[in-house]
Formats: C-alpha cells, sequence, structure tokens
C-alpha cells in the first residue's frame, strides 16, 4: 500500500496560561493520502486552526507543540529545523487563511505578493514568474488577470482576494493544501464558488487538501475522509460515507441534526441544537470534553474513554454504539 | 492623491498665515518699539520721530499688512541690534541650525528604528527592557542637562571632543546626539509598537506560510508598513528639533539659528525674534506637509485613492 | 443530565474578582506606576515641607562659605550638599526648588487641561466646523516653536513664577486637545451616550456624566505628560536665563548658574539636573504605567 503524504499520531499543543496550562489539542491522529481531501469540522474554538498551524509550523513560541508521529512525506515535521521548514512551506505545503481582508500585505502589489513564493523557492526569473501568477489567476477565476497584478490588495474585493489567495497558495504546485474556513469570511454566494473552485483545483493537479470548516454541508459535498473535532480532540473520524451515513459520536450525530436537509427535514420543524457550551480545556482535561451537553453522559464519561473502529472509521464513547439505541426511543 | 495634496497645501498656508499674525502680534505685545528702537538715553521727540519713521503709529492692521507683504519677499526688516538685515542674518545662521537638525535626526532614526524593531521583535527581552529604559530616560532627561554633562565627560575629563563652537565635524558630535536623544523615545517607541502591531497580523503569517525567511518577513513584509507612520513622526520631531535647537545651540555655542533666538531675545530685538519664530514655523509647516504627502505615497491605500 | 460542577473554571471566573478590585490588582502590581508615584509623593512630601526641612535659609547668602563641597566630595555636614556661589545652602535650595518644579508643572498643567480639554471635547463631540475649528488651532499651535515663543513671551513679559506658568498653560494644551479629541469622538458613537441621549439628557448633561468619566483614564495620562514637560521647559527656560529669575530657587536655574563654576566643580551641574531629571522620570513612569493599568491593550 502506497505511504500516507502526511501522517500524524497523538499530536498534542498546550498553551501555558496564567493559571496553568490549556490543553487546547489532545491527541489528534490521521492519514491523509496524496490527492486525498480531509475535512475537519468543528465549533468554533475547538482547535481546528490550531491544529492546522501546527502541521504548517506556524505556531506562536507560546503554544507548546508535541506529538508522537509528525511525518510529511518522509520528513519529520515536528523536529525538522526552521530552515527545513521554510523550504516545505509555500513550496509543497500551502495554506489559504481564514481572512482574506488581512491576509494579503497592504503595501506590495497582488503581482508582487503571488510571485513571491515562486521565486523564494523555484529557480524561475521574474518575468516567467509573472506569467504563472497570470495563468492562475485566470484558473481562479479572475477576469483581466495582467492587469491586476499591479493593483493592490485594497482595490479588490473580498472573494477576489481569497480568489488571489488561493492562486498563491497554488504558485509552487503544492502537494498539500491547507484551507482554514476560506470562505467564512465571505458573502454567501461567493463561498460556494470558491469552495467549488478549491476542490477543482485540488483534483486537476492532484493535491492533498485539508479543509477546515464548520459547514457541514462543504464537507458532505467534497470530503473523502472526515474528523469531527470537539474541545481539542478528534471525536470521530473516517471515510466521509461512513461518517455521514453511521454517525456514530453523539457529538457528530448533534452536528448533523443541525442542517436541514431537503426531503427529510420537515417544513416548520425544529432543527437540532446542541445545549451548552464547550468547557475550559485549562488544567488536566479528563474522560469525555463533551459529557456536560452530551444527552447520554453517564458517571463513566469522567473515566478513561474507549476507542469503537470499525474499519477505518473510528470514534471515542462510552457506549459501543454511541447510544445510538438510546436516540431511537427518545425522538430528538 | 493631487486633492489630498491640494486640499493639505491650502491648510498649510492657511495655518502659516495664522502663526505669522501670532508671531507680528507679539510685537504689539511687547509695548512701545519705538521707545525699544530709540534706546534708553532717547527724548520723548526722538521717539515720537521713529514711531512716525517707521509707521508704528498706524492701525496695528496695516503694520501687519505691511510687514506680511515684506516678509513674503523674506524682507523681514532691519535688526535692532545688529543694524542689518533680518533675513541675512538668518540666512547666515541657519545653515549651522540645519546641519544639527539633519544629523540630529539622522542619529535619533538610526538609533531609534533598530531598536525599536529589535525590541518588538523579543518583547519583554534584555534589548526590549534597555530600549525602554533609554527611552523613558530620555524622556525626562532634561537636554541642557545632558549637555552639560557631555561637555564634562568628553571635553573636561576625557578631552576627546572641543566642549563649544561649529568649526569642524567633531564640533557637532555632542550636539547632535543631545539634540538626536530628545527625538529618539517617541520614534523608538513608535516603531516598536508598530513593529508588535504589524508583526500579528495576519499577512505576516502569509509571508511566513510562503516560506519567507525571518529576515524578508521582518524587514520586507513588516517594517515596510510600521514605517509609514514613523515617517511622518520624523518629519514633525525634525520640526521641533529645529525649534528646540535654541537650548542646544546655547549649551554648545554653536552660533545658528537658535542661538540668534537667544541673544536677540535677550537683547529685545523683536524684528529678529519675530522674524526667527516664523521661520522656524514655516520648517515646521513645510516638513509636516511634506511628511503627509510622502506618507500617502508610501501607503498604497492613500497613493491611488 | 446536568450537573454543575463546583470546579468549573468558567464558573470560577463568573464569580472571580470584580473590575475594582483588578484594577487594584494592576495597579499595586505594576512596577513603574508604583514607583513612579512613590517618588512623586515622596518629592510632594518635601514641597509642602520644606521649611520644616531645609536645614538653612534657601536665600541666605554667606560670602564665607562659598562654593564648599558635598560631603561626599569632603565637605562638612554644616552643609551637606555644599554651597553656591554665593555662599547659599545647595541643600535648602534643592529642597524650595521642589516647590517650584511642582507648582509650575501642576498649575501649567491644569491652565493647559481645561482649555485643551474643553477644546478636544467640544470638537469631538459637535464635530463639524467646531472640530474644523479646533484642529486648526492645533495645527497652528503646534506650527509654534513652543521654546521660542516661550521665551521671548516671558522675556516680553517680564521673568517670574506667575508669568512662566500662565505662558507655558497658554502653550501646552495641544496634546490635551488631540487626545480628548479623540478619545470624545471615540466614546460618542457608543449607546449609553446615545441613550442617554435619547431620554433627553441636556448637551452639557451629557458630556459631563456620560463622556467625561469614560475619557477621565486618557485626561489624567496627558496630565502627567504635561506636567513632565512643563516641567522640563520652565527648567530650560530658566537656564536659558528667560524663566523664572535669581534669586528664585529653581533647578533649571541652579544648573544655570553652577554651569559657570562646572569646569572646577561639576557637581553644581550634576545635582539639580539629577534631581530634576528623577522627578521628571518619576512622573512620566506614573503616566505610562497609568496608560498600562487603564488600557492594558493600549500599551505602547
Amino acid at each position: 500500500m502506497e505511504n500516507p503524504l502526511l501522517s500524524v499520531r497523538n499530536l498534542m499543543l498546550d498553551i501555558p496560561v496564567g493559571g496553568g496550562t490549556l490543553h487546547a489539542v489532545r491527541g489528534i491522529d490521521f492519514d491523509l493520502m496524496r490527492g486525498e481531501t480531509l475535512c475537519i469540522v468543528g465549533e468554533s474554538g475547538s482547535g481546528k486552526s490550531l491544529t492546522s498551524l501546527a502541521l504548517m509550523g506556524l505556531l506562536g513560541k507560546t503554544i507548546l507543540r508535541s506529538a508522537d508521529r509528525m511525518d510529511f512525506d518522509g520528513t519529520d515535521i515536528l523536529t525538522a529545523k526552521p530552515r527545513a521548514m521554510r523550504a516545505l512551506r509555500g513550496d509543497r505545503m500551502a495554506m489559504i487563511f481564514q481572512e482574506p481582508m488581512t491576509s494579503l500585505n497592504p503595501a506590495y502589489t497582488i503581482g508582487d505578493q503571488l510571485t513571491e513564493a515562486l521565486l523564494l523557492h523555484k529557480s524561475v526569473d521574474r518575468e516567467a514568474a509573472r506569467e504563472r501568477a497570470v495563468e492562475l489567476l485566470e484558473k481562479v477565476g479572475i477576469t483581466a488577470a495582467r492587469s491586476r497584478l499591479g493593483q493592490y490588495p485594497h482595490q479588490l474585493s473580498g472573494g477576489l482576494r481569497q480568489r488571489v489567495m488561493i492562486a498563491m497558495a497554488l504558485m509552487c504546485e503544492p502537494e498539500l493544501i491547507i484551507a482554514d474556513e476560506p470562505t467564512t469570511a465571505l458573502d454567501v454566494t461567493i463561498q460556494a464558488q470558491i469552495l467549488r473552485l478549491l476542490y477543482d483545483l485540488g483534483r486537476e493537479m492532484n493535491m492533498a487538501m485539508i479543509l477546515i470548516t464548520h459547514d457541514l454541508g462543504v464537507v458532505a459535498r467534497v470530503a473523502d475522509k472526515v474528523a469531527v473535532m470537539y474541545a481539542g480532540e478528534l471525536v470521530e473520524t473516517g471515510p466521509a460515507k461512513d461518517v455521514f451515513n453511521a454517525p456514530s459520536h453523539p457529538y457528530t450525530r448533534g452536528l448533523l441534526r443541525c442542517i436541514p436537509q431537503p426531503g427529510k427535514t420537515e417544513r416548520g420543524s425544529t432543527l437540532g441544537t446542541i445545549p451548552g457550551i464547550v468547557p475550559s480545556l485549562i488544567g488536566d482535561v479528563e474522560g469525555c470534553a463533551f459529557r456536560t451537553r452530551c444527552p447520554y453522559a453517564e458517571a463513566q464519561c469522567r473515566a478513561e474513554i474507549p476507542r469503537h473502529e470499525t474499519g477505518t472509521h473510528a470514534f471515542r464513547c462510552i457506549h459501543p454504539d454511541g447510544a445510538r439505541h438510546a436516540e431511537e426511543e427518545v425522538p430528538a | 492623491m493631487l486633492l489630498f495634496i491640494l486640499k493639505r497645501l491650502g491648510l498649510a498656508v492657511l495655518v502659516a498665515f495664522t502663526v505669522s499674525f501670532i508671531s507680528f502680534s507679539l510685537l504689539f505685545m511687547a509695548g512701545d518699539p519705538a521707545a525699544a528702537l530709540a534706546g534708553e538715553t532717547a527724548s520723548g521727540e526722538d521717539i515720537e520721530a521713529i514711531r512716525k519713521l517707521y509707521g508704528f503709529d498706524r492701525p496695528m492692521l496695516v503694520q501687519y499688512g505691511d510687514w506680511l507683504v515684506s516678509a513674503l519677499q523674506f524682507d523681514f526688516g532691519e535688526s535692532y541690534y545688529f543694524r542689518l538685515p533680518v533675513s541675512s542674518l538668518i540666512v547666515d545662521r541657519l545653515g549651522v541650525t540645519m546641519t544639527l537638525g539633519v544629523c540630529g535626526i539622522t542619529f535619533a532614526l538610526l538609533t531609534a528604528v533598530p531598536l525599536g524593531v529589535a525590541a518588538a521583535i523579543r518583547p519583554n527581552s534584555i534589548i526590549d527592557r534597555v530600549a525602554l529604559f533609554l527611552s523613558v530616560a530620555g524622556q525626562a532627561m532634561p537636554s541642557f542637562w545632558f549637555g552639560l554633562i557631555l561637555i564634562v565627560i568628553f571635553a573636561i575629563k576625557l578631552g576627546w571632543l572641543p566642549p563649544s563652537g561649529a568649526s569642524t565635524p567633531a564640533h557637532f558630535i555632542m550636539p547632535t546626539i543631545v539634540l538626536g536623544y530628545y527625538a529618539m523615545p517617541a520614534i523608538m517607541r513608535l516603531t516598536r509598537a508598530g513593529m508588535l502591531d504589524v508583526l500579528s497580523s495576519d499577512y505576516i503569517r502569509t509571508a511566513r506560510a510562503k516560506g519567507a525567511p525571518e529576515g524578508r518577513v521582518l524587514f520586507r513584509h513588516a517594517l515596510r508598513n510600521a514605517i509609514i507612520p514613523v515617517v511622518s513622526l520624523a518629519a514633525v520631531q525634525m520640526g521641533f528639533m529645529l525649534g528646540g535647537s535654541i537650548v542646544v545651540e546655547s549649551i554648545f555655542a554653536l552660533h545658528g539659528a537658535g542661538f540668534l533666538a537667544w541673544e536677540s531675545i535677550a537683547r529685545n530685538d523683536l524684528p529678529t525674534v519675530q522674524a526667527l519664530i516664523l521661520v522656524f514655523s514655516m520648517f515646521y509647516i513645510v516638513f509636516t506637509f511634506l511628511a503627509d504627502v510622502l506618507n500617502a505615497w508610501l501607503d498604497p491605500r492613500m497613493r491611488s485613492s | 443530565m446536568t450537573q454543575f460542577d463546583t470546579q468549573d473554571p468558567i464558573l470560577a471566573e463568573i464569580t472571580g474578582p470584580t473590575p475594582g478590585q483588578m484594577l487594584r490588582k494592576r495597579v499595586f502590581g505594576h512596577q513603574g506606576l508604583m514607583i513612579g508615584a512613590g517618588v512623586l509623593v515622596i518629592l510632594a512630601l518635601i514641597a509642602v515641607f520644606a521649611p520644616l526641612l531645609a536645614p538653612h535659609d534657601p536665600y541666605a547668602q554667606s560670602l564665607m562659605t562659598r562654593m564648599e563641597p558635598p560631603v561626599f566630595l569632603g565637605g562638612d555636614w554644616e552643609h551637606p550638599l555644599g554651597t553656591d556661589h554665593l555662599g547659599r545652602d545647595y541643600l535648602s535650595r534643592l529642597i524650595y526648588g521642589a516647590r517650584v518644579s511642582l507648582m509650575i508643572g501642576g498649575i501649567a498643567a491644569l491652565i493647559s487641561g481645561v482649555i485643551g480639554t474643553a477644546m478636544g471635547v467640544a470638537a469631538g463631540y459637535f464635530g463639524g466646523r467646531v472640530d474644523m475649528v479646533v484642529t486648526f488651532l492645533i495645527n497652528v499651535r503646534l506650527a509654534m516653536p513652543v521654546v521660542l515663543v516661550a521665551l521671548a513671551v516671558v522675556a516680553i513679559l517680564g521673568g517670574s513664577l506667575q508669568v512662566v506658568i500662565v505662558v507655558l498653560g497658554l502653550l501646552l494644551w495641544d496634546r490635551f486637545a488631540v487626545v480628548m479629541r479623540a478619545s470624545t469622538l471615540q466614546v460618542r458613537g457608543r449607546e449609553y451616550v446615545a441613550a442617554a441621549r435619547a431620554i433627553g439628557a441636556s448637551t452639557p448633561r451629557v458630556i459631563l456624566s456620560e463622556i467625561m468619566p469614560n475619557i477621565a483614564n486618557n485626561l489624567i495620562v496627558v496630565v502627567t505628560l504635561e506636567m513632565a514637560h512643563a516641567i522640563l521647559l520652565e527648567a530650560a527656560l530658566s537656564f536659558l536665563g528667560l524663566g523664572v529669575q535669581p534669586p528664585t530657587p529653581s533647578w533649571g536655574l541652579m544648573v544655570s548658574e553652577g554651569k559657570n563654576m562646572m569646569l572646577f566643580e561639576p557637581w553644581m551641574v550634576l545635582i539639580p539636573g539629577a534631581v530634576l531629571f528623577i522627578l521628571v522620570l518619576a512622573i512620566n513612569l506614573m503616566g505610562d504605567g497609568l496608560r498600562d493599568v487603564t488600557a492594558p491593550e493600549n500599551r505602547s
């Protein structure tokens, strides 16, 4: 079998704060093959963005990172020297950020910023780099691409800026692209276009993609694999179709109930909500973090939580079936 | 951009006229200029004759109009003390002051910007603390006292530098440090704050995500943005420094325009004082105008609007 | 199944310290602020109790004991910091000098504070033409070289403590106006101001009871900075011989008088300058500290 492009085992992120340590991300595991799309789903503050920054090696010095394994195509990116990480970043792994309005440097032209990564990593001349930039701008659907090169970020709309960000990430044809909620800051009408674009380009260039989102509708359409994150843990992971067809963790099911489904959700019925708030992660976190909001929580939820696996589909819960039996009895 | 420049220019001209009026009014606060001109031994008739001769008996606004028209042609009348045209006196002395101002601001920028950047890269580190200490001390240091201490140490005790005068470049070293140190704290603080702000911005993360080396991130991406407000501050400080050079010039006996102002104030030489106030104000107005234009040009958001 | 977790940090946060407690903690935990305020209080007490503390009359001349060195340079305890060129006790003059500096700093900052705050708040609150006029006046004021104008005016009116105070007070309002204008602009748009207007509060009432309390922290910071500024300017003017006139014990004047003996007796310059430096440093530390504790996010 082919080796995964990216393999992560037991990734932990700790943030020292005034009164102790905030265990922001705890024990993340996943594998990503070339050309595959992994969607990480979860609420705000669940540690999705931190995880993506940790993969890129872009966390600040205040956040402590540890893992049993972080391997990118044979390179150990946990212990890699800053210089080696720099060589990977922007070349073989690229990132698209949430905030297109502020993610471009206001002082330089689109052309300068687009060509920067290419000039840094590949031995091409300026002219060739500009040609490549024009080509990619056209590919991301920007009209009059050549004249855009001389423009400054403030002259572009949010949607255009995000297209530029995508083009920028693709300049060196990376093998892995990490997109951290690339559409949240955009208008709803543009969100779909951008995602479509990203997905199509990923397929076309055979890139592996980690898409971070809280929009399950998006996940259903683009994901090969899904990882559901709650309060710093992956509560459920697996192939997209398995997770959608047989959501096992109560949290996953809760999330899925929050989206209306054409033909299934009845007119006038209430959509699901998950009551409660995400617990604080300062100090030792024991047992299942979801227990304070879980309708099926029991005393054992404070103890070690077992992991249930069916093929590549896995989840963590004290109930072997994720309390599905209970759910069928109690109408949601 | 052009509209901005025109508006800004309009403001500068308006401010200039107001300042000219205020500095002219100083003459009227001073009591009877004719008496001052005539000297202490003059009789009442002499004073009256001088008043007529110089036109001091006319309404104030008429005199102001007259003075302004001449001032626009760089004619500020005659110095009471030197009996020379004020404009030629000022031109003679301005070279020293300008040299001092340029050296001072250069010294301030060359120390403050690197310190501010270094402090922002590692907040709360030793270098940040040193920078903070230097800036806090600089703001509290009376410049005349600092100048005298330097003279005691480097001129008297060590004998390395000449204590006063302006004949060689070495004469400018201590005055430059004193004047530059006066402008340094504000520039350092602004650089540090700006760099801290920019370094935490999203586009710096983007630059790092592209694999840009740290030096490139710091200088090309961060400093380029953080330096924009520093440019206009430096221009403002330059304007202040020329006005403040009066203290430094008096300590080091540099016979520049500031020294001339000091002498003239002590001698009640009002035409010279008026003209100097106006000239120093003009420098401030021109510098801040240029700074705003430069600022607008450095910031693409303003350049294209 | 919902249960209250008494160890829950969120609950602890909700039931945590009040804003007042937190402010107190920040104030007492801020080194610069405590040192600055401490030194300032000591100097203020020295100024107030100067007649009790000064070992000699600061004006009493004695031709027999001129330029005696301080004890650490071999002098005696009769004049711990020595005597000046007229035989006046240096320590006593320093102690009385604190009165001059603090009085000038305090009153000048008060005058300029009233002028600048009125202008700045009016500009920020009313906007439009008022703002245009105030902004213009600020520009004019900034264009005038402050040392030069102060020197000229003091020279014309005659150097005395009162004249110096008033002139500085009338010149140093610019920063008050700039900061108060910006703060008022910021506060004016807040909901509570709209709410006060909606229930029909009069303009003076809105300004006094809604706007002022919310910009007071910035005002205090500017007061300290301008106090320091005024003290330094007075010292510079007196040093140049065109500020407070002899025999008033002003620190700037003492440096100026000591300057002539600098070659032989550098301490005559060092001591009053150092005291001046310490006072201004203390005020600035306090001002910076106040800015930090009242608006930690604005720390620059």
